[in-house]
């Protein structure tokens, strides 16, 4: 397994032709809290970089993009619930929506774990 | 996500270096690097505000002093506000207005017998001095007191902190204000704030102001709380933000700040904007402000358009987020005033879905404010 990052602080990790995605802990915190989710739906197909979902934070509205195109096929339906669990556990419990990924090319142009933390780091 | 704005011409209040070290987000805000939330967050900073007390830093906001033989009867000639008779000792809301009946800013004045003092807003303290020294010149001198910090101790236990700090201010009632030393320092206590609970806004001299901070951040009840969590209290309690919910094109008759011009003033008139604001209070407003509450989760932020039953556009959120208190969205905003009784069902466009909401009465939440 695999995991890859954008510049829009999503994260998605590979495993076979399915990809998992959600937001950084980086993006979860710069967030603050978050207070509704909303989820694509199931079948949706995403091209690379469409908006995917929306998180809704105490102060603002921030959209979530497909880090690679595909489509939907599972999305973590207890968040629309327990929103805060992408606060607590971004890059786990937290995570938004798997994607059956169109063409696995697209993953070479995001940023590894290392590329993505100096990222992060020029940010701050 | 919104990025960091280092322009290095934003100006720091005598609380910089302490928000810093409590690990204080900071942002861009009028002019100032302000604190929108510590370590702990907005939700659980709004909390420990109305259950216990929260220490804000809002030294941002203008405090001025307007002296003058007849200073009342002067600012009066900005302001649809009864100054006159304001009593020595007691702070009032009042709204400065433009010939059009919009409100220019809003602010709280506070007799101290031989002068004046005001609290304005942060964005527009520059123009509200320029306004008043220039409208108001010969008759009366304006002294911006950058020297002052200001604070804001809000929350149910805020009360006993206080009791504790400055035992004199114990007797102050909601709208009171009183020179007071509090741990020695020569402070201005009034009872009022922007939360909805009972509390103390505290004028101090900006040298004073860390060690002030530190002794208030020693009582057990005390925490910090920042701008993001000063937004969902107001927001909860109804009280306008200028800029968002009130501003040039707003009257105070469509803003509901009717009750802050008196009869008086209603009869005599001569503030600016006099014509339109009187004819408004007889004939009513074609638009008021009101609460709004969405259905679901989904918050309706500001510039939300509100629709009716058939999809006609009938008003705009100017305020809308999450409520802590309330456990969900809320917002206020401007409907026609067919559409403005409390219960009428409404549609907010968010993200091109028309999300159902209803008109609520403001505010969403008791307020708590000690009176007698």
């Amino acid at each position: 397994m695999t995991t890859k990052y954008t510049s829009e602080h999503e994260w998605i990790s590979v495993e076979g032709d399915v990809g998992t995605v959600g937001v950084t802990d980086f993006a979860q915190h710069q967030l603050g809290d978050i207070v509704f989710v909303e989820l694509p739906e199931a079948g949706k197909p995403l091209n690379k970089g469409e908006q995917a979902a929306v998180i809704e934070s105490v102060k603002a509205a921030s959209e979530v993009y497909a880090p690679v195109g595909g489509e939907v096929i599972e999305v973590n339906q207890p968040l629309e619930d327990e929103p805060g669990k992408v606060n607590d556990d971004a890059i786990g419990e937290g995570w938004f929506f798997k994607l059956k990924i169109a063409d696995a090319q697209e993953l070479d142009g995001l940023m590894d774990d290392g590329a993505y933390k100096d990222y992060v780091k020029g940010l701050e | 996500m919104a990025g960091a704005n280092k322009d290095q011409t934003l100006k720091r209040t005598p609380l910089d270096a302490l928000h810093r070290e409590l690990g204080a987000r900071m942002v861009p805000f009028a002019g100032y690097e302000m604190p929108v939330q510590y370590t702990e967050g907005i939700i659980a900073e709004h909390l420990h505000t109305r259950s216990e007390a929260s220490f804000f830093d809002v030294s941002h906001m203008g405090q001025a002093i307007l002296r003058g033989g007849d200073v009342a009867a002067a600012l009066e000639t900005l302001t649809p506000g009864d100054i006159q008779d304001l009593p020595v000792g007691k702070s009032r809301y009042v709204v400065l207005t433009n010939e059009d009946g919009g409100i220019i800013d809003d602010l709280i004045v506070t007799n101290h017998a031989n002068h004046l003092h005001l609290v304005v807003n942060a964005a527009c303290k520059d123009s509200d001095y320029e306004l008043l020294a220039s409208k108001l010149e010969g008759r009366c001198t304006l002294e911006d007191r950058k020297d002052r910090a200001l604070f804001a101790l809000q929350g149910p236990k805020a009360a006993a902190v206080m009791g504790r700090m400055a035992p004199a201010c114990r007797h102050l009632l909601f709208m009171t204000t009183e020179p007071l030393k509090v741990a020695g320092a020569p402070c201005l206590v009034s009872r009022t704030g922007y939360t909805g609970e009972d509390g103390y806004e505290i004028s101090a001299p900006a040298e004073d102001a860390e060690h002030l901070a530190g002794l208030f951040l020693e009582e057990p009840e005390v925490k910090m709380a920042g701008l993001g969590a000063r937004d969902s209290l107001r927001m909860e309690a109804g009280l306008c933000l200028y800029g968002s919910d009130i501003d040039e094109t707003t009257t105070p008759v469509e803003a509901g700040l009717t009750w802050t011009i008196s009869k008086r003033r209603r009869a005599e008139g001569g503030f600016p904007g006099a014509g339109v604001i009187l004819r408004q209070i007889n004939e009513g407003a074609k638009r008021k402000r009101v609460g709004i509450r969405p259905k679901g989760k989904i918050p309706a932020r500001a510039h939300t358009q509100v629709t009716d039953a058939g999809g006609n556009i009938i008003g705009e959120v100017t305020s809308g987020g999450y409520g802590p208190t309330v456990g969900g969205p809320i917002a206020m905003g401007y409907v026609g005033k067919d559409h403005a009784e409390p219960g009428a069902k409404i549609n907010l466009i968010v993200r091109g879905k028309a999300l159902p909401g209803r008109i609520e009465k403001l505010p969403f939440v008791v307020r708590r404010y000690v009176t007698r």
